[in-house]
């Protein structure tokens, strides 16, 4: 039944249809919902973002979402926050002052340090810090595509499951219990992006 | 380390490719679906498609491609061509576009850079500049031109590039009108004249012919990333060997 479908998280971020057509790539089905029942009753919950945290803040607190995405999580079910849906699971950000966040783990988002350019855009390479289901068949060091201009920095350097380059190492993948978010696009990502999707539904299936 | 770009564009009118029809792996080399997956298969690193019909109906195609194409590959899409408000936007944002291109609108309404911006967030918002060089200066100095290149602006390049970048550009794509065509290489002096004037991302664009010639934009001319189309389209090089070569000669690429 429902277990085929994967619930994505619709607050009006742009980049929604491309994660949506990622998972209907893999013959999954992408269930895209913007209420609190329908994210309560998800069992696999993607939650994608771009453009700036405390906008995507603002749309979740309207949507009246907040609680619902903090009591799935709580809940330990399998939870994917691809870019923003990885920084706003912190404290909060120093993105246009200071914003707060999910709070989910301990740490702030902060500016990529100046003198580079802004946003870090294009593909890099994530160094596999762990091992982890996520990257299954997804060789150390592979290319995925990062646009973003803020980057996480938790206190518990346990959550790092990837790491990446640019002017600082900065954590571009996380993993906790049933959890697992990218700063990077897995949708734009390619052939390797697919397969941490792919990879993540397996988890999913798998994770009690 | 972040990798350098090569990023191949497509021309679009009334829903077909125009430039380069000779591949002869493809059914139909104008067919820009055909042409997008091609090219991520051969690993391009992001795509720009430009809808040169400048029509509402060149236009209305232009979106119906853009959902083909999201649906089978994976990577960024930029697209550009007629846009003129944040609604046109939106649309090719839900289409399944990463960022949208717009150029004279820009200029003639600079409001619509911080108002895309607002709303969608500055990396989807790339600012087109062509450019070309002005004549008998002392100092090199370039000319804004709208309307695919056809009428001056008197605006200065880069001035409108760091004014761009202020009022909400997340990258620049910018193209030498003097060079583009011409197949003998980018302007280099003003690729790096805007890349050291901005604080964000510059695709050098106009005038490849040869590898050498991306080499000289990423590394003298200090773009982020490389545009062409010709050198792509008639399979003079393909993406693979462009990117061998360029690793060979220490640029960072995804190969």
């Amino acid at each position: 039944m429902e277990n085929r479908a994967i619930v994505i998280i619709d607050y009006g971020a742009g980049n929604l249809r491309s994660v949506a057509n990622a998972i209907a790539k893999l013959g999954y089905q992408p269930r895209v919902v913007n209420s609190p029942k329908d994210v309560l009753a998800a069992r696999t919950i993607i939650l994608p973002g771009v453009g700036a945290a405390a906008d995507t803040m603002a749309a979740l607190k309207k949507l009246k979402l907040i609680e619902p995405i903090k009591q799935v999580i709580a809940e330990n079910r399998p939870f994917f926050g691809v870019c923003l849906g990885l920084q706003i699971l912190f404290d909060g950000t120093e993105e246009g002052g200071w914003h707060e966040c999910l709070g989910i783990f301990r740490g702030r988002v902060r500016k990529l340090p100046a003198g580079l350019k802004i946003p870090h855009m294009g593909w890099n390479q994530v160094k596999q810090k762990i091992a982890h289901p996520i990257f299954k068949d997804v060789p150390d060091n592979a290319n995925f595509y990062f646009v973003h201009s803020y980057y996480a920095d938790p206190e518990d350097k346990s959550l790092v499951a990837g790491e990446t380059e640019y002017g600082i190492p900065f954590c571009s993948a996380l993993a906790h219990k049933n959890m697992v978010a990218t700063q990077f696009h897995p949708e734009k990502s390619g052939e390797h992006g697919l397969q941490m999707y792919r990879n993540f539904i397996e988890f999913a299936r798998q994770a009690k | 380390m972040l990798t350098k770009r090569i990023i191949p564009c497509l021309d679009v009118k009334d829903g077909r490719v125009v430039k380069g029809t000779s591949f002869v792996q493809l059914r139909d080399a104008g067919d820009p679906v055909e042409l997008a997956a091609y090219y991520y298969r051969q690993g391009a690193d992001e795509l720009v498609f430009l809808d040169i019909s400048a029509t509402p109906e060149g236009r209305d195609t232009l979106v119906d491609i853009v959902e083909r194409i999201s649906k089978e590959v994976f990577m960024p899409l930029t697209v550009g061509g007629g846009l003129r408000t944040t609604a046109d936007i939106r649309r090719m944002l839900n289409a399944g576009a990463d960022k949208i291109s717009i150029n004279t609108a820009a200029v003639l309404t600079p409001n619509l850079i911080t108002g895309g911006a607002e709303k969608f967030g500055s990396q989807c918002i790339v600012v087109a500049i062509d450019a070309a060089r002005v004549a008998n200066d002392s100092k090199p100095r370039w000319e804004v031109y709208t309307h695919s290149g056809q009428k001056p602006t008197g605006l200065d390049a880069v001035f409108w590039a760091k004014r761009a970048v202020k009022l909400g550009a997340g990258e620049i794509l910018l193209t030498s009108i003097d060079a583009d065509g011409h197949r003998a290489g980018y302007d280099i002096e003003l690729t790096r004249a805007i890349s050291e004037a901005v604080t964000v991302p510059v695709i050098a664009s106009g005038g490849a012919g040869n590898l050498e010639d991306l080499y000289e934009a990423l590394v003298d001319g200090k773009a982020d990333a490389v545009l062409a189309a010709s050198i792509f389209h008639y399979g003079m090089y393909s993406i693979r060997e462009t990117k061998e070569y360029l690793a060979k000669r220490g640029i960072p690429v995804r190969l």
